[in-house]
């Protein structure tokens, strides 16, 4: 059995596979399936200041290697958050990041201020989300900077900031967020796509476009990991249709500390347990004695 | 742990109408615990989503629960290539199924089309008390009539073309017989949306209970990822539902048709 665990910043994780944000909800679902202190971490359900309803229509459907999904951050506020779901997470013995996302600054920081009475160890700050209106403002270097910026003055808790692909570069945009204070980044959130139904002529979703997560996007989450891991200097959480222990040692060999596994658990309820399972036996197998030694190793070709 | 995820051999798998598939599927674990409008998830090679599937019969001392699937996208098709033996990737029971009276009350269960499969696992339940009005759009896709009849329940036959049966709805014999001031304790259906609409409305137009089972595309399953929604309404408030988790049974009158 290898050393699994890594940090970020001071909180230490007991494995490196969090489940992402957005397909586990505050866990009380999966919990029915797995112990949730087998994972390193749960990145709950993407929370704002007041109750969302969530997108209306069809919300999912199945592409090539993936699906499609638009959500549209339906949750139950932050108040609910912190009263009714935040104890029961805090008790399950993993690291729990608390996934948040605002209309604007003032929400966000409203948010912050909330959870600062709290003992949430770690602010997730979604500041990409692909489904709601307007563009995030994950999407531009000096909105990643001001939001970043804001928040690492009000909170001294763990700061990740959620990346967002749907950009130019996204080096540059980790180091804004670097630069403004933030502990870790992680990233991809998902890609911009869409679907129409040729029959009727309309797009599958109601929102027109929605976002592409699966299989078929980890080659392209794992060469922004190693852009980003290229970029900056602070951890990095690899997200992106990480199916196998195989791409999770992949993310990590790119530089990443930790990663989160999405929409793998919806085909297979004990996927992250599964990657847990197999980083540890290719450690085993190679007779690497801890996690950390492979981090980043990858060994870029010259050109 | 209340949700299980296992591989379960498929005994037996029949074509039984134009695109109709009825598997047969040994999950004891399942069947111990499945109640009639529940449903089961089902995953298969080669795609991202499992496919959710309601359970049509349950038999809890063969352990065994039945499946009847049409073949509608490239997930279904690939499930009815499966071979009798396969070892098919299971997670169920899942949702809330329909409410159960005591099994001599007078229900009428209405099915139409590929909703029709669920309403067998009440007739299974009340029996000769039971009436099964079922639809389809025309003779090629009727399905489980003879179940019915081997059950006791009464079936009245509709198809959409009048290639069997009567011709027309089945919320026309629905709306006889309550019209005709014959007692009915409760209506349980399953089936299209614009259907199951008409059939809430004669519901509440004659003050007999109605539940509804609800499709929508599904994620988890389990309630986690919330893309299943549904507009419900609950003391006063509309609440967006999630169809895997909160139903897919819901009380016609809390539906936001």
């Amino acid at each position: 059995m290898a050393n699994l665990k890594v940090n970020i910043k001071d909180v230490e994780f007991k494995n490196p596979v969090i489940v992402t944000s957005g397909v586990i909800g505050y866990g009380r679902e999966y919990e029915e399936f797995f112990d949730l202190s087998k994972l390193g971490g749960l990145a709950t359900k993407g929370t704002t200041l007041h109750k969302r309803n969530g997108n209306p229509g069809k919300r999912i459907v199945e592409v090539p290697s993936g699906l499609l999904f638009s959500v549209g951050l339906q949750n139950p506020g932050i108040d609910y958050y912190i009263a009714s779901e935040l104890p029961n997470l805090l008790s399950k013995g993993t690291n729990i990041l608390s996934n948040i996302a605002g209309n604007d600054e003032a929400e966000y920081c409203k948010i912050v201020e909330k959870l600062n009475e709290t003992d949430a160890p770690i602010i997730e700050l979604n500041i990409s989300c692909p489904n709601t209106s307007g563009a995030p403002l994950g999407t531009s270097c000096e909105g990643t900077e001001r939001i970043t910026k804001i928040i690492r003055e009000m909170t001294d808790k763990t700061l990740i900031v959620k990346l967002s692909p749907n950009v130019a570069d996204i080096g540059e945009i980790a180091k804004a967020a670097e630069s403004s204070g933030a502990d870790a980044v992680s990233l991809i959130n998902s890609i911009h796509a869409m679907k129409i139904d040729i029959n009727t002529r309309r797009p599958f979703f109601h929102n027109n476009v929605g976002a592409y997560s699966g299989e078929a996007i980890f080659p392209i989450a794992l060469r922004m990991v190693w852009e980003v891991a290229n970029a900056v200097n602070i951890p990095i959480l690899g997200i992106g249709g990480v199916t196998t222990g195989e791409e999770a040692i992949q993310m990590i060999m790119a530089g990443a500390t930790c990663v989160e596994v999405g929409a793998a658990i919806f085909r297979n309820p004990y996927a992250p347990l599964q990657i847990i399972d197999e980083i540890n036996a290719w450690l085993d197998a190679k007779g690497i004695q801890d996690i950390n030694e492979i981090r980043g190793v990858v060994q870029p070709w010259e050109r | 742990m209340k949700y299980v995820q296992g591989f379960y051999p498929i005994l037996k798998k029949k074509n039984t109408a134009n695109g109709i598939y009825e598997m047969d599927i040994h999950a004891p674990e399942i069947a111990s615990r499945a109640v009639p409008g529940q449903f089961v998830h089902i995953g298969v090679t080669g795609h991202s989503l499992r496919r959710p599937i309601s359970i049509c019969r349950i038999d809890k001392e063969q352990g065994t629960i039945q499946i009847v699937f049409a073949l509608k996208g490239q997930g279904t098709k690939d499930l009815a290539k499966l071979e009798e033996g396969f070892q098919l990737d299971v997670i169920g029971p899942l949702g809330n199924g329909f409410p159960l009276l005591e099994s001599d009350k007078k229900v009428v269960l209405i099915g139409g089309g590929i909703g029709v499969p669920p309403m067998l696992g009440l007739s299974d339940y009340y029996k000769e008390h039971a009436k099964a009005i079922t639809g389809f759009r025309d003779q090629s896709i009727i399905i489980l009539q003879d179940a019915f009849a081997e059950n006791g329940t009464e079936t009245i036959l509709c198809t959409d073309d009048g290639s069997a049966g009567r011709k027309g709805f089945v919320s026309q014999p629905l709306e006889e017989m309550l019209a005709a001031g014959e007692h009915v304790d409760m209506i349980c259906a399953c089936g299209p949306m614009p259907m199951l609409k008409v059939i809430a409305q004669i519901a509440e137009k004659y003050g007999v209970r109605c539940a509804v089972s609800l499709e929508q595309h599904m994620g988890c399953g389990i309630g986690a990822c919330l893309v299943c929604s549904v507009p419900i309404k609950r003391e006063g408030e509309t609440e967006f539902l999630h169809v895997c988790k909160d139903g897919p049974v819901f009380d016609s009158k809390e539906v936001m048709w």
